[in-house]
């Protein structure tokens, strides 16, 4: 089955509108998070729904399962703490502990601890917008930006990709598939050319073809090495000394699987670059992606988008109440 | 953000030097900190409330010697309790009796098989061996070319599977090729598949029977989280693992993954990937990574990176100036520039015990060491001998030449006299000042 996105945008000219609410979407959201886990639904003896409805009211051995089971789904000993301390303090009212929990979890994520970054500008008029990906190795986003790529295409705006990962071998051969996939342009230079170079071409070849947006894949980077953020950052200073407000959207690609490691990606790219959005990739498999609760509420971000499969339609925008409802998925059938 | 394990323990310890035993309560106070540590280090739930239940006897065994710091006792226990799960030195990768060896990876999306793939040809390739690389991953676009290049950097060969869909018969093509023209390795790079994902799980059965491999590697991302688990079992019932590559290493990840994938399959980890470049492969330390888990810092891999990038003429030379408290200008330009081939001082501070978390405020400016050794250069020999004699018009020549500002000048002169004091006291010996000394200095 193929999931179905709404209608075309009307108008070019809040362009990130589109990320915005449609309504609907997380019934439709849910409905693909929960395909997703029917692979698995055998495999999830321990998730959070099944701890959870066994329990009717708190008490210390209780406390100890919902623990177990929020570390099962790697939520991570901070955001761990913050739960067990709402519910111990009684928050989430009389309720049942499953709903409590549940309650608590999407407040954390409503309620970041920062507030989100403020939104720059759009590109002006007649402009194209300059959306980055960025993050660590594998993360995911070449097939990230194929798919963003269809998605913005099937609501009719024209996109480009900038192959600016000229370091791993083939990778922009990679991303020159997805642009056939998707009948895009793709500007792209010889392995081991200069990224600033790529992404330079990119914005002048994007503004003369009148690309709506234009997608930069960046190579991936390990957030501790220095030189390579810094080239990131260069990266960016390219962009906005050519096109002014550019990059208008750098997102940050991480991986569902990853444990607490991730909160430091977002944390270090974040504080590097400004980062504006976050995407999850490969919640498709068993991995609950948990470590995102304590990641948007450290940081603020709003998550843009999570892949869902392989297939170039499994992008979907991220939804924070069917995602934490999606971590109770489960019960046995 | 996280204190070691021994920061930690230190705290709940404090208070009992005097009583003398460990009592059931510091017992349980530096279990849950044990806990704790693991977690933070993304060591699956379940593994590490078996280790815990396992090492508890452990700690009550530990004699509270008069003299003996116990958090550094209860330490050493952890850190032996871990080595032991997670088995011996890095074994090394299986040999066929007679003919190809056959090694297959798989793996989960991303986790780095293709780069492994080429790490594991140039490593054997090193040795003189012969390699075929079989490119079976037909699903992610231009996998198979990002396979080819890598043998070709390697220098190795790459069985030409373009054009061909189905992994299965570029596996058997692949393999009968290598046995054909007589390779000593034939390296399988499989597509990344969730381990849920039943369909694929059934392909790359198929693959195994069709390669017979003699290694099965699990390629998993040291940055995973309690999926481990999941992976390793799954990975490990479908097709029988006989070794895991934990990847992306060089990054901060405390890779708790390791201690789970272990545990869970019971087969050993047998290399690990620390960085991007194709020599990036090394074997697995249990004790370093039982340090890393714990936060603890790498000591023994710091040491190693010295060792590695230090001339031993060079060094011995400085070493002796050093004793005969000798240090010039010179001396600290030679041991800045040494510095740098160990790699960014960033990378090198992570690997410092105790640092791991100091990092996070601390901006290292590799540019600083570059800028340092521009104004050393920019003095005359004179200059670097005496610096004494260098005011402020020498100063002003020397900014000039080095392309800095004066104050750069003054403050490598200010370090320098600094580090002068500190190097006297260490040719003088006294350890103890000595390492109060460093203490300040790394604390200013």
């Amino acid at each position: 089955m193929v999931l179905r996105f709404g209608g075309k945008k009307t108008g070019g000219e809040h362009p990130s509108e589109i990320r915005d609410v449609e309504s609907g979407r997380s019934r439709r959201w849910l409905g693909g998070f929960r395909r997703g886990l029917a692979k698995t639904r055998a495999s999830l003896a321990s998730t959070l729904g099944v701890v959870l409805s066994g329990i009717s009211r708190i008490d210390p051995e209780s406390i100890g399962d919902i623990e177990e089971a929020l570390y099962m789904a790697d939520i991570g000993p901070v955001t761990v703490e913050a739960v067990l301390e709402a519910l111990r303090r009684g928050e989430g009212g009389g309720e049942s502990p499953a709903v409590r929990v549940r309650a608590i979890l999407l407040s954390l994520m409503e309620h970041p601890a920062q507030s989100p970054p403020v939104k720059g500008q759009g590109p002006p008029e007649g402009e194209p917008e300059v959306i980055f990906l960025v993050g660590v190795n594998g993360a995911g986003k070449t097939t990230t930006a194929g798919k963003l790529a269809s998605r913005l295409a099937s609501e009719g705006r024209k996109v480009m990709f900038a192959a600016a990962d000229t370091f791993r071998a083939a990778a922009g051969e990679q991303v020159e598939v997805w642009a056939e996939r998707n009948g895009c342009h793709i500007v792209r230079h010889q392995e081991g050319a200069d990224p600033g170079a790529v992404v330079f071409d990119a914005i002048a070849s994007a503004r003369a073809r009148g690309a709506d947006v234009l997608l930069v894949d960046t190579a991936g980077r390990l957030h501790t090495k220095k030189n390579l953020m810094a080239e990131l950052i260069k990266l960016c200073r390219v962009a906005g000394r050519q096109l002014p407000g550019a990059p208008h959207e750098i997102l940050l690609v991480l991986d569902a699987t990853s444990g607490q490691n991730a909160l430091a990606q977002v944390r270090e790219f974040g504080s590097a670059l400004g980062v504006t959005g976050l995407v999850v990739t490969k919640l498709d498999g068993s991995a609950k992606g948990g470590v995102l609760i304590g990641a948007v509420h450290e940081s603020g971000l709003p998550v843009r988008w999570i892949g869902v499969g392989e297939g170039i339609d499994d992008l979907i925008p991220f939804d924070a109440k069917a995602f934490t409802d999606a971590l109770f998925e489960g019960e046995p059938t | 953000m996280f204190e070691g394990l021994r920061d930690r323990l230190t705290g709940i310890f404090r208070d009992i030097r005097s009583r003398g035993v460990l009592g059931e309560r510091e017992v349980d106070a530096a279990l849950r900190e044990i806990r704790l540590a693991l977690l933070e280090a993304d060591v699956n739930f379940k593994v590490a409330k078996d280790f815990i239940a396992r090492i508890r006897g452990d700690i009550i065994g530990i004699d509270q010697a008069a003299h003996l710091d116990p958090s550094q006792q209860v330490v050493k226990a952890v850190q032996a309790a871990l080595v032991e799960l997670m088995g011996g030195r890095g074994a090394e990768l299986e040999k066929a009796s007679s003919g190809v060896t056959t090694v297959m990876l798989v793996g989960l999306q991303g986790s780095g098989k293709t780069t492994s793939a080429g790490k594991l040809a140039l490593r054997l390739r090193k040795r003189g061996l012969r390699v075929l690389l079989a490119p079976a991953d037909v699903a992610r676009p231009a996998a198979i070319l990002q396979l080819k290049r890598l043998a070709e950097l390697a220098g190795a060969d790459a069985f030409d599977s373009e054009g061909m869909k189905d992994p299965v018969a570029i596996v058997r093509s692949a393999v009968e090729r290598a046995k054909r023209e007589h390779y000593d390795y034939c390296i399988v790079d499989t597509a990344g598949r969730m381990q849920v994902d039943e369909a694929l799980m059934d392909e790359l059965r198929l693959m195994k029977e069709a390669a017979l491999p003699h290694e099965v590697l699990l390629v998993a991302d040291a940055m995973t989280g309690q999926e481990a688990v999941n992976l390793g079992e799954a990975f490990g019932e479908a097709v029988g693992l006989t070794g895991v590559m934990l990847t992306k290493m060089d990054g901060d990840a405390r890779g708790g993954a390791a201690v789970s994938l272990r545990a869970v399959t019971g087969v050993p980890i047998k290399l690990v990937g620390v960085g991007e470049k194709l020599d990036a492969l090394e074997e697995f330390h249990p004790e370093r990574m039982a340090s890393r888990i714990l936060g603890m810092g790498d000591v023994l891999s710091l040491i190693e990176k010295a060792e590695a990038a230090f001339e031993p003429e060079a060094a011995r030379a400085m070493a002796e100036k050093i004793q005969r408290g000798v240090f010039t200008l010179e001396t600290l330009r030679d041991q800045m520039l040494q510095m740098r081939k160990m790699g960014s001082m960033s990378d090198i501070l992570s690997m410092v015990p105790g640092m791991g978390a100091k990092m996070k405020d601390v901006e290292v400016d590799d540019k600083e060491i570059v800028r340092t050794v521009a104004i050393i250069d920019s003095m005359t020999p004179g200059e670097r001998r005496r610096p004494a004699v260098i005011k402020a018009s020498r100063r002003k020549r020397i900014a000039a030449g080095s392309g800095t500002e004066v104050m750069h000048v003054n403050k490598v002169l200010k370090q320098f006299t600094q580090m002068q004091k500190l190097m006297r006291g260490i040719s003088k010996g006294g350890k103890r000042k000595q390492m109060q000394m460093m203490q300040q200095m790394i604390n200013r």
